[in-house]
C-alpha cells in the first residue's frame, strides 16, 4: 500500500476514536470552547488530508460535519445530542468509507448526499433539532459488508509483531513529518482507549492502524540510550569473562551477548529513516530554484531507501540541502552557457546515498560548470589564505579544498540563493560533527561532485584504543588510515626537522604530532625504544599521531563531554570502556586544526609545528635514480607515469630498438646509459629499474642503473644548456645531481613524439626572468615545459586551457609572452588569439606564439591572421626557442 | 543554572520573611571549614574513585570518573577555592551534585553529616569575605560552633566567571 496512504489511515484512525469520545464528552458539556476547537481540528485535519490525497467522497462528509461543528464552535449552532448524533454519524460514514479504503485502496462507489444534506441543514440552522434521524445513511453501502464478510485479510500480517511494519515506520516516528494537513498538528496520543462505546460493531478497528504505533521520539532516544549502556555492561561482563577460564557463566553470557546484540540492532532500526525523508523538499526545491534562476534542471535521486539514524538524518538535511541549491545556483549554467559548451541544456543534479562498509555514502554530483581553480586562487590570495608561491606547489585537490574555508565562495555575486560567504565551511563543520568527512572532486566545465561520508549512527562507533603517557584514549576508527610502527627494531625511524617530528612513509614524509606534547602529558621519561604512528586523515590532509602504545578497537558509546570541557577541541567525547574506566575521545579534526595554526599562535611549542612539506614553496618532487655512472640524476616527479621492475629476458629488440610488451602494447625502452647491454646475467632474470614516462596516446621507458629516493625540494638547476638529454646540475639531497631532460629521451623513443603535442626549449640568454603564459591542455606537456622554460630562464605560468587564460587576463596578470597549444577542447588557439587581440583586451600587444603539430603553410597563415605572432611547430625545439628570444628582444626594442 | 539559583534565593527570602523555615544540609568540610549544599541538590557521596585525568581541562577538573555508567567531571573543590592541593591520601570523598543534567563530583576533604538548619541562622556574605568565596556562596549559616558555608553549585561550575588565579 502506499506510504502515504497508510499512513493517512493510521492517523485518521487515531483521530476517529479521540473524535468519538470527545464527541460524547461534547454532548455531556456542550459549552467547553476548549473540546470544541479539539474537535473542530481534527475534524479539520481530515478533510484537509483527504483534500490533499484526493479522496473526494471522505473529504465531501468530513467538510459538512466541519461546517456543523463550526457552527458549533462560533456560538451559532447550540450543541444538542440530535446535532452530535448527526455528526457522529458522519463520522460512522467516514470510518466505514476508511475501511473500504483500506481494504481496495479506492474510496468506494457511495452516495452520502443525504447525509450531507442533513449536515448542511442543520449548519444552516434549518432543520428542526429532532428531525434528524441519520440511520439510514449510516448503513454505508457495500464495503462495509465486505469487511464483515472476509474477516480482516489484511490482520493476517499482525502475527509478525514486528515493530515497524510496512508503513513507512520512520515517518510515523517523526512528528515533523506529519502528511501535509493544513491544521495544526494532532493532538497528543488519545487517553487509553477502553471507554470508547462500540456501539457500532460494524466498523472494525482498522488493521493498518494496528500494525504501527506511534511511540514518542524521546522514548525511543531513552530506549537507546539504556540499549547502550546495556551494551557496555555486557563488554565488562564479557571482559571478566576473559580473564577467567572455564566459568560456569560462560555459555549463559554467551546468549546475553547474542541477545544483547540483537537488541542493540532491534532499536536502533527503530531510529533508522530512508534518506528519502530528508530529500522530499528537494525536488520542489530545484524546481523553484530552475524559474527563478532561468535554468533547466533534472534533479536525479537514487538510494532514497537507504536508511540511516535519524538523528544523523537531522543532522545532514541542512548541508544537503545547502549544496543542492549551491549545485544549482553555482554549479549548474544557463541553458545559453551550456548550449555553447556544448552539453545538454538541462543540467542533472545527482543525489545518490548507498551503504559501505558500515557507513552512508552520499555524493552530490552535477553536470555544471565546476570550480573554477584560477577563481578559487584569485579568491586565496586576495583573501591572504595563501601566497601564489604556495598555490604554484598545491595539487588540484588541495586548492579546491580552500572552498571549505570560512567565508569563502568563489560566486561572482552575491544571488538570491546563495553566495554569501556562509557555505561549505558550514557544511563541513556540520558533517564533521557527526563524525563524517566530505570531499570534494570537480573538473572546471564538467562538473562538480561532493561525496559525503558520515556513519550509519552516532550512538556507537568503532574506535581504535592508544596509549600516551600511561594515558589512555580512543581514535575513532574513521579517521584512522594504517598503523605505523617506528623506532625499535622497525624499518620506520620518526625523524626530526627542526624539533618537528616526521615519519618516511612509502616515499613521502608525513608531518607528525605527538600526542604527548600536543596534550602537555609531561616530558619523555627517556627515549621511548618504540612509538607508534597512527596515520589519520582528515579530508585530504595525512598526518600521523604519534602515541606509545597501541590496543584493540572497541566499539564505544560516543557521550558528549561536560560543558565545562567543550571548548578543548582536541576531545569529540568521552566514553566508558569494557573494563569501566573513561576515556576521551580524540577528535582528529580539532588536532589537525590545532596543530596547523599552531605553529603561528605559539611559535615556542615545536611540538605543535606541522611539517606541512607538500605546501614548500616553489618545492618539486623529483626523483633521484643512477645510470651510465657519474652524479646521481633527478627527473621531476611529475613526468614520470610509473616506476616498473623489468626482467631483462622480456626486453626484446624491434627495429634495432629496445621494446617490452607492456599493458597489451610494445612500449619501446631507451637506455639511459649509451652503453647499455643486454644479458647482464645468464638466465635473463635480473630486472631493470624503468621510468614510464606517458601521456594518454604513448608511453616509453627509460631503463635505468637504480632508482635512489624520492625528494621534495626547491630546484636550481644552474650550468644549464648542457645538452645531450641534460637539463644541467642542481644540488639535490646534498649532492650534485645531473637534471636529465626527459625529452630528449622522449624524441629518443618515437622521433615523433612531440608531433602530437609539443615540446620547446628555450634560450638560456634571457637574463630577466620573462614572464611566459603556457596554455597546453595536457598536463603531461605542462609538466614537461614547465621545468624547461624555467631552466631556460623564464618564469612560466601554465594553465589548462584558453578560458583559464582568460580568466588570468581578467584578473589583471600580465604576461611578457603568452604560448598557447592550438588544439584544445573548449576554446581553441585561434579563438583565443582573436579574443586577445580585442581592441580592449589588456593583452592586446602582448606577443602569441602558437604550437601545433599543424605545420602547413596555411596553418601558418592561418594563424597569423587570427594574431599570433609566430607560429612553432610543436617538435622543433630549437625554433621555439629563437622564436621566444627574437620575440622578446623585438618587444624590448619597440618599448 | 538560574533556575536553581533563584529558587534557592527565593526560598531564602521567603525564609527570612517566614522567620522559620529549616532547610537540609549535606556538609562537608575543606581545609577545616564547613560548606552545605541543599539536600536536594546531592546526588551521591562517593568514597575514593579512580579518576581519569583529562589533558588540557582546566586545573580545577580533576577528572573524569564513572559512576554507575555515566561519566562524571570530577572537580577539587580547594582548587576552585584558590586553595593549596591536598596530597591525596586514598581516602577522599566527592558529592555527586546534579548540573543541567551534567553530573559532576565535587571532590573535598570529608563529608559530614546531614544537617538541618534554621533560617533564622542564616546571613549574607560578609562583604569582607575573599571574592573568590563571595563568589560561590550563597550566605552563611551561624552554627552553634562553627559556620556553614552554602556552596551555590551553578556558580561553583560556572568556570568563565573564575577570577584567574
Amino acid at each position: 500500500m502506499d506510504d502515504l496512504l497508510s499512513e493517512f489511515l493510521t492517523e485518521t484512525a487515531e483521530n476517529l476514536s479521540v473524535l468519538d469520545l470527545e464527541l460524547v464528552k461534547l454532548e455531556q458539556n456542550p459549552n467547553d470552547p476548549g473540546l470544541l476547537s479539539n474537535i473542530f481540528r481534527l475534524v479539520h485535519t481530515i478533510k484537509g488530508t483527504c483534500g490533499f490525497l484526493g479522496l473526494p467522497r471522505l473529504e465531501a462528509v468530513a467538510h459538512a460535519s466541519e461546517n456543523v461543528l463550526g457552527k458549533f464552535r462560533d456560538g451559532v449552532l447550540e450543541v444538542t445530542p440530535e446535532a452530535v448524533t448527526l455528526v457522529l454519524a458522519s463520522l460512522d460514514t467516514i470510518k466505514a468509507i476508511m475501511a473500504a479504503l483500506e481494504e481496495t485502496e479506492q474510496e468506494p462507489a457511495g452516495d452520502d448526499s443525504a447525509l450531507i444534506a442533513q449536515l448542511n441543514a442543520m449548519a444552516a440552522g434549518e432543520m428542526p433539532a429532532g428531525a434528524a434521524d441519520p440511520a439510514p445513511t449510516v448503513a454505508a453501502p457495500a464495503p462495509v459488508a465486505a469487511v464483515e464478510a472476509e474477516p480482516e485479510p489484511a490482520a493476517a500480517t499482525e502475527d509478525e509483531v514486528d515493530f515497524t511494519p510496512i508503513p513507512a515506520p520512520g515517518a510515523s516516528f517523526d512528528t515533523a513529518a506529519e502528511p501535509p494537513a493544513p491544521a495544526d498538528p494532532p493532538p497528543p496520543p488519545p487517553p487509553p482507549a477502553a471507554p470508547r462505546l462500540d456501539d457500532h460493531p460494524e466498523t472494525k478497528e482498522s488493521a493498518v492502524a494496528n500494525q504501527s504505533i506511534r511511540v514518542n521520539v524521546e522514548l525511543l532516544e531513552n530506549l537507546m540510550t539504556m540499549v547502550s549502556e546495556l551494551v557496555l555492561t555486557r563488554n565488562q561482563v564479557m571482559q571478566i569473562l576473559r580473564h577467567q577460564k572455564d566459568s560456569e557463566f560462560a555459555a549463559p553470557l554467551q546468549r546475553l551477548n547474542h541477545v544483547t546484540s540483537e537488541l542493540q540492532e532491534g532499536v536502533m532500526k527503530t531510529r533508522m529513516q530512508p534518506i528519502g525523508n530528508a530529500w522530499a523538499k528537494l525536488p520542489r526545491l530545484i524546481r523553484d530554484l530552475s524559474r527563478d534562476l532561468g535554468k533547466k534542471i533534472e534533479l536525479e535521486m537514487i538510494g532514497a531507501d537507504t536508511e540511516l539514524d535519524r538523528q544523523v538524518l537531522e543532522l545532514i538535511k541542512d548541508p544537503l540541502t545547502h549544496m543542492i541549491r549551491n549545485s544549482a545556483d553555482h554549479g549548474i549554467e544557463t541553458p545559453a552557457e551550456r548550449a555553447a559548451a556544448g552539453k545538454p541544456e538541462t543540467g542533472r543534479v545527482r543525489l545518490n546515498a548507498y551503504h559501505e562498509g558500515g557507513h552512508i555514502i552520499i555524493e552530490i554530483a552535477d553536470d555544471g560548470r565546476g570550480l573554477s581553480l584560477e577563481k578559487i586562487k584569485k579568491k586565496v590570495v586576495a583573501q591572504g589564505l595563501a601566497t601564489e608561491a604556495d598555490l604554484a606547489t598545491m595539487t588540484e585537490q588541495q586548492i579546491q579544498q580552500f572552498v571549505f574555508r570560512a567565508g569563502f565562495s568563489t560566486s561572482q555575486q552575491v544571488s538570491n540563493v546563495s553566495g554569501r560567504g556562509v557555505g561549505m565551511d558550514v557544511v563541513r563543520t556540520n558533517i564533521e560533527k557527526i563524525g563524517g568527512t566530505v570531499e570534494m572532486k570537480s573538473k572546471e566545465g564538467r562538473g562538480c561532485a561532493f561525496i559525503i561520508k558520515i556513519p550509519l549512527t552516532l550512538a556507537i562507533v568503532s574506535a581504535l584504543i592508544v596509549e600516551c603517557a600511561n594515558e589512555r584514549f580512543a581514535i575513532p576508527q574513521i579517521s584512522v588510515v594504517e598503523l605505523v610502527r617506528a623506532g625499535g627494531q622497525s624499518e620506520h625511524a620518526v625523524e626530526r626537522i627542526h624539533g618537528t617530528p616526521v615519519l618516511r612513509l612509502r616515499d613521502r614524509l608525513l608531518p607528525l604530532v605527538s600526542l604527548r606534547e600536543l596534550l602537555k602529558l609531561g616530558d619523555d621519561e627517556g627515549e621511548e625504544t618504540s612509538q607508534f604512528v597512527v596515520v589519520t586523515q582528515v579530508g585530504t590532509y595525512t598526518f600521523g599521531i604519534i602515541v606509545d602504545r597501541v590496543f584493540d578497537t572497541e566499539e564505544i558509546v560516543v557521550k558528549p563531554v561536560a560543558p565545562i570541557l567543550r571548548n578543548i577541541d582536541m576531545f569529540s567525547g568521552n566514553t566508558i570502556l569494557g573494563d569501566g574506566t573513561v576515556i576521551m575521545i580524540l577528535d582528529p579534526n580539532g588536532i589537525a586544526a590545532a596543530t596547523g595554526e599552531m605553529s603561528i599562535a605559539d611559535s615556542a611549542d615545536l611540538s605543535a609545528k606541522k611539517a606541512s612539506l607538500a605546501r614548500h614553496e616553489d618545492s618539486v618532487a623529483l626523483l633521484l635514480f643512477r645510470a651510465g655512472g657519474g652524479a646521481p640524476k633527478a627527473v621531476p616527479l611529475a613526468l614520470v607515469a610509473r616506476l616498473e621492475d623489468i626482467e631483462e629476458q622480456n626486453i626484446e629488440i624491434s627495429n634495432g630498438q629496445y621494446v617490452v610488451q607492456y599493458r597489451g602494447k610494445l612500449m619501446p625502452l631507451v637506455p639511459f646509459d649509451p652503453a647499455f647491454m643486454l644479458g647482464g646475467e645468464e638466465d635473463g632474470t635480473r630486472r631493470r629499474p624503468v621510468l614510464v614516462f606517458a601521456d594518454s596516446q604513448q608511453s616509453m621507458g627509460l631503463i635505468v642503473d637504480e632508482i635512489v629516493d624520492i625528494v621534495e625540494q626547491e630546484m636550481k638547476v644552474e650550468h644549464t644548456g648542457v645538452g645531450n638529454g641534460l637539463l644541467g646540475n642542481a644540488i639535490i639531497a646534498g649532492k650534485a645531481t645531473d637534471v636529465i631532460d626527459a625529452g630528449f629521451y622522449l624524441t629518443q623513443a618515437y622521433p615523433d613524439w612531440f608531433q602530437a603535442h609539443g615540446e620547446v626549449g628555450a634560450d638560456s640568454a634571457a637574463a630577466e626572468r620573462d614572464r611566459i603564459l603556457l596554455v597546453d591542455d595536457s598536463a603531461f606537456f605542462r609538466n614537461m615545459l614547465t621545468p624547461i622554460l624555467s631552466v631556460a630562464g623564464y618564469s612560466v605560468t601554465p594553465v589548462d586551457g584558453a578560458e583559464a587564460a582568460l580568466a588570468l587576463c581578467d584578473a589583471g596578470e600580465r604576461f611578457d609572452v603568452v604560448i598557447s597549444d592550438i588544439e584544445m577542447p573548449g576554446m581553441n588557439g585561434f579563438e583565443l588569439a582573436a579574443a586577445l587581440r580585442g581592441d580592449d583586451c589588456p593583452w592586446h600587444d602582448t606577443p602569441l606564439i602558437a604550437l601545433s603539430s599543424h605545420t602547413t603553410p596555411s596553418d601558418l597563415d592561418r594563424g597569423r591572421r587570427a594574431g599570433f605572432t609566430d607560429y612553432v611547430a610543436k617538435f622543433d625545439r630549437d625554433a621555439l626557442q629563437a622564436t621566444l628570444a627574437e620575440t622578446l628582444s623585438d618587444l624590448r626594442g619597440a618599448a | 543554572m538560574s533556575a536553581v539559583n533563584t529558587t534557592d534565593l527565593a526560598t531564602l527570602r521567603r525564609d527570612e520573611r517566614d522567620r522559620e523555615e529549616v532547610v537540609d544540609y549535606v556538609t562537608m568540610t575543606i581545609a577545616d571549614q564547613m560548606f552545605g549544599i541543599p539536600v536536594l541538590q546531592v546526588q551521591d557521596v562517593l568514597g575514593p574513585q579512580r579518576i581519569t585525568r583529562i589533558p588540557l581541562a582546566p586545573p580545577e577538573v580533576a577528572g573524569s570518573l564513572n559512576l554507575r555508567g555515566r561519566i562524571v567531571t570530577a572537580i577539587d573543590v580547594r582548587l576552585r577555592l584558590g586553595l593549596e592541593p591536598k596530597p591525596r591520601e586514598g581516602n577522599d570523598m566527592s558529592i555527586v551534585v546534579d548540573h543541567e543534567g551534567e553530573l559532576y563530583s565535587l571532590m573535598v576533604d570529608s563529608v559530614g553529616e546531614v544537617l538541618s538548619v534554621s533560617s533564622r541562622a542564616f546571613e549574607r556574605n560578609p562583604a569582607t569575605l575573599d571574592a573568590r568565596w563571595r563568589d560561590i556562596s550563597v550566605g552563611i549559616y551561624r552554627l552553634d560552633r562553627t559556620l556553614l558555608v552554602v556552596l551555590d553549585v551553578a556558580r561553583l561550575l560556572d568556570f568563565s566567571t573564575q577570577i584567574a588565579a
